[in-house]
């Protein structure tokens, strides 16, 4: 009776502290809180956008390739367009196409990836070079292509184009992933008691696989965003829809860089930047969560530098040492 | 040689799932895009060339599936990829011809530059984790998020328009003809200058993070202590088993990449108006000139196949996992 | 009894610095001597693989050697304080005096390298005097010591049996001829049989060439029949301490009567396996007072609030043990801070 009553206890204290503590900790990692607050900063811009930017992006003024003034804070066009209203108008449609596509591709890369990895056999093999295949194929072009083949190029088909072509990363990590859990005792147990295949998949596999496919799906937008901006850039995409590429495909269209117009192209950039940023600064926290040699030690530590192969002596703060002879 | 050969079956099979994809797309699209395009063109056309295009497009419904299959084989494997509109009437292949050794000399080198050089100051901030080299990561993140073409446009308006230092445009200098001398290849490499910067300062970062992170990783494999333990010097512990096996993964990671890496620089030569391939696909997307585009995307595919079998070679060497004979 | 070669006094290890840190070793007392085995035993999380790691200053990140000494006695009696070195002194110091066999040799070995590149780099950077033929030499003549062919040396490790990459480490670990031997675990990962020859060829070269080893596992049977003394390990702490015969017949600490009770013995008389309750307790959540006590079927009363010391049991002057068990009860022992 005692006994089991120990065991208890012991296991209360093991099992509590550690799981919480690791929650809280991916969090509150820092690179990880930045990055959703500007993510978050940019979809409330998406929201509103439309609403708070002062001027109508098409239209035009007499007030010609101006720079940044209290007026137009992020100047005026050739045609006397506000710029940062295009900002404002545009961020909807690369964050709609970037998480359409995003979903799309997850989709995918799960439905592929993971009847791969469990499968196994012919089937596995067939898929996994199916997923090489796509992943080896240059994307970019493969979009260019079918989307100017396409005459209505909205921005739903170009995330589907762009979800077509970039499924195949997330597909082949998940295999892997998948593969290594099914091997896995509580895998293997539920699968002597009989359960079903689809059951054993949605309950035991998947939520194992939450980190992976947050990881793969966070790529994935980071990727349409950036193909959808290009496919804008290069007049593919539909330029009546603005979005930032958009923006700069009229600014380089109208020399705006031999004109000395930084205003025109700079603005757009670095909101791609920061978006690509706070999307790539997502995914480390989720790396370091899933694989903890990844993290860098905050806080206190910083006055001893930890070392591989040379473990610190730092014998200054002995506690509670017990001395003895 | 097994792992060779198994790696050469795979990329026969992309090569003909590139074609084949090449093949279906204007067969499956609504519309004839072409078919208009060469009423255009009508009376400019011989017989012969809209043989090909007929052939390559699909314009033949009398045909079945499998008779176009066959057909589009027969006219490819006698390369001929139809003719450009934009350049009308130079058959496709031979603007493909004069374009691909501009692309291949820039992205070929600037890549190697910059996974080299990536990769090389990886290695140091991953094993000296946590000195000074950590607080670069941010700035290191934040470049791997610019896209190349936005650099190039920034490159250019601080480089070529603020501070005319270099060449906007071109792949040299107009003035002169393309010849083996040192007047050419000076100008050449000039021109090449501040595309490849563009080039290499946006790819290094990613490389950089890449191998940082498998640094650290394999930095706590056993091998690794049991080679401190062992007393090596510090340079044999990193070099000789640290990076020497954190590069393993990167460079399978190079071959995977190099799609990504190749649609970007393609975009590099656009904003400078390179005489690659990515610029002539830039000028075929404007004229809706598709025996270009498809013809640019398969060389595009073909070379990335060819430089992935040339990262499998090179791992081989340097895995003996992947050597095994009996 | 002979002379010292590694004294350990008051070692405490921590892994992490500031609030997040956790003890993972406390106060630890050991003293190895010239030309014995001694044993480290205990359940995984002891503390037993940290402590071969510390002594060394191998641990990885995020430990850190919070107090206490080590020092190497050399041959001429001057001593040498490890956790002092700086990293070039460390660097000489490592396996020319004390060379480690390490758990799993499977990842113990690089794969990149062959068996030859990876026995004699250590050669070269040891012995920078040595031509070229001569390590390769040597390095034959190492594999010959644990039985492999000297073909075997251009093999790469995945070429290798579980085995024979262990014997391998073997061979590594005595390239130098060190004074110490630390083995961490070298043949959990093998079967049975191998096991056992590859301790009796150890036991051999250890007579032939008289290092001191620190022998490190979980299975008490094998340190019973390996062993000169054995040092038993709770949560970080030694908690008994004593020859191995000793320890066989009369365990004083409940915590050894249960490790002794979890394996079969392959000799003498059976004993009736039983285990131990619950699990090891996590770092993080040490009980208080005897790290043990949750589990102990003896406990008293002082055991959940005091921690015992390591102390002579009554009337018996070669062995300690810490447990409240064999010592008075602690009316006057400070309480844990």
């Amino acid at each position: 009776m005692a006994v089991t009553a120990a065991e208890v206890a012991v296991l209360d204290t093991t099992e509590t502290p550690a799981p919480s503590k690791r929650r809280f900790r991916f969090l509150r990692g820092r690179k990880t809180v930045v990055g959703l607050g500007i993510l978050l900063f940019f979809v409330l811009i998406a929201v509103v956008g439309p609403w708070i930017a002062p001027y109508d992006p098409d239209a035009m003024s007499n007030e010609l390739l101006q720079p940044p003034s209290g007026a137009h804070w992020f100047g005026t066009t050739q045609t006397g367009q506000d710029v940062l209203s295009q900002i404002l108008v545009g961020t909807r449609g690369v964050l709609v196409v970037g998480f359409v596509a995003g979903i799309f591709a997850t989709i995918l890369s799960v439905l592929i990836g993971v009847s791969a990895g469990f499968l196994g056999g012919t089937a596995d093999e067939l898929l996994s070079v199916l997923s090489n295949v796509f992943l080896v194929i240059p994307g970019l072009p493969l979009i260019i292509i079918i989307a100017s083949f396409v005459s209505d190029t909205g921005d739903l088909l170009i995330a589907t184009v762009i979800a077509f072509t970039s499924w195949a990363w997330g597909a082949r990590v998940l295999r892997a992933q998948t593969l290594s859990l099914r091997r896995r005792d509580y895998v293997e147990a539920a699968r002597a008691t009989g359960e079903s295949t689809w059951r054993i998949i949605l309950f035991e596999v998947l939520p194992n696989l939450t980190a992976v496919i947050a990881s793969g799906f966070v790529g994935t937008v980071i990727f349409a965003i950036l193909s959808e901006i290009t496919l804008a850039f290069i007049g593919v995409a539909d330029i009546s829809n603005w979005n930032w590429g958009t923006v700069l495909f009229w600014a380089q269209s109208n020399q705006a860089l031999a004109q000395g117009a930084w205003w025109w192209f700079v603005p757009a950039g670095l909101c791609i930047a920061l978006l690509g940023m706070s999307l790539a600064l997502i995914n480390f926290g989720i790396d370091e969560f899933v694989n903890p040699r990844l993290r860098t030690e905050t806080g206190a530590s910083r006055k001893v530098r930890m070392r591989v192969g040379f473990t610190p002596v730092a014998r200054t703060g002995t506690t509670e040492k017990e001395t003895r002879s | 040689m097994k792992y060779l050969l198994q790696r050469l079956a795979f990329y026969l099979v992309t090569a003909w799932a590139a074609i084949t994809i090449n093949f279906l797309i204007p067969r499956m699209m609504p519309g004839d895009p072409v078919q208009a395009l060469m009423a255009r063109f009508q009376g400019q056309l011989d017989t012969s060339a809209i043989a090909s295009l007929k052939a390559l497009f699909g314009l033949d419904k009398q045909q079945s599936l499998w008779q176009q299959y066959t057909d589009y084989w027969s006219h490819l494997l006698d390369g001929d990829l139809g003719l450009s509109f934009t350049f009308f009437p130079t058959p496709v292949s031979e603007v493909i011809a004069q374009s691909l050794p501009w692309t291949l000399a820039l992205v070929g080198v600037t890549t190697l530059i910059s996974f080299v050089l990536g990769t090389g100051i990886g290695v140091f901030t991953g094993w000296r984790r946590g000195s000074w080299m950590d607080s670069l990561l941010p700035v290191t993140t934040f470049i791997s998020a610019i896209p190349y073409f936005w650099l190039g446009l920034i490159a250019i308006a601080l480089f070529a328009v603020k501070w005319p230092l270099f060449p906007a445009a071109g792949g040299y200098d107009s003035a002169l003809v393309p010849a083996f001398d040192w007047p050419f290849i000076s100008s050449a490499l000039y021109h090449a200058a501040l595309p490849g910067l563009t080039i290499v300062l946006s790819a290094v970062a990613g490389w950089i993070l890449g191998m940082r992170n498998m640094m650290v990783t394999v930095s706590s494999e056993d091998y690794v202590m049991v080679a401190q333990a062992k007393g090596l010097s510090e340079r044999r512990v990193m070099f000789g088993y640290a990076a020497r096996n954190a590069i393993l993964p990167n460079i399978s990671g190079f071959a995977l990449s190099l799609g990504f890496i190749v649609g970007g620089t393609l975009l590099v030569e656009m904003v400078f108006s390179y005489p690659g391939i990515g610029y002539q696909l830039f000028q075929g997307v404007g004229a809706k000139d598709y025996p270009l585009m498809q013809g640019v995307f398969l060389i595009i595919t073909l070379s990335v196949l060819a430089a992935n079998l040339l990262a499998d070679v090179i791992y081989m060497v340097l895995d003996p996992r992947t050597r095994r004979e009996a | 009894m002979s002379e010292p070669v590694l004294t350990i006094s008051g070692l405490n290890v921590d892994y992490g610095t500031g609030d997040a840190a956790v003890h993972a070793l406390r106060d630890i007392d050991l003293t190895l001597h010239r030309g014995e085995v001694l044993g480290l035993a205990g359940e995984s999380g002891s503390g037993k693989s940290t402590l071969a790691y510390a002594v060394t200053r191998l641990l990885s990140p995020p430990g850190v050697i919070t107090g206490g000494e080590v020092h190497y006695h050399q041959r001429d009696g001057e001593a040498l304080d490890l956790l002092t070195l700086t990293a070039p002194e460390l660097r000489a110091f490592r396996w020319q005096e004390l060379s480690i066999v390490f758990q799993g040799a499977m990842n113990s070995l690089n794969p990149v390298h062959t068996v030859h590149s990876q026995l004699t780099d250590v050669l070269k950077a040891h012995r920078p005097e040595m031509k070229r033929a001569e390590r390769t030499a040597r390095a034959v003549e190492l594999l010959s010591l644990v039985g492999i062919s000297a073909d075997r040396l251009s093999a790469y490790p995945h070429q290798l049996s579980g085995g024979m990459r262990q014997r391998v480490m073997i061979a590594m670990a005595l390239a130098l001829e060190p004074e110490i031997v630390i083995m961490d675990e070298p043949t959990t990962a093998l079967d049975v049989v191998m096991q056992r020859q590859i301790l009796r060829q150890l036991v051999k070269l250890r007579e032939e060439l008289g290092f001191s080893v620190v022998f490190i596992t979980h299975d008490i049977s094998l340190l019973i029949e390996f062993s000169d003394r054995i040092a038993i390990m709770y949560g970080g702490r030694i908690v008994e301490e004593a020859g191995a015969s000793d320890i066989y017949r009369d365990p004083c600490h409940p915590y050894s009567d249960g490790l002794l009770h979890s394996f079969p013995a392959l000799h003498g008389p059976r004993r009736e396996l039983t285990g131990i309750p619950g699990s090891p307790p996590h770092l993080s959540a040490m009980p208080d007072g005897c790290a043990f006590h949750p589990r102990c079927g003896k406990a008293l009363d002082p055991c959940a609030t005091q921690v015992p010391v390591l102390a002579r049991p009554d009337g018996d002057g070669s062995r300690t043990v810490a447990c409240w068990l064999h010592q008075p009860t602690p009316a006057t022992a400070a309480p844990r801070s």
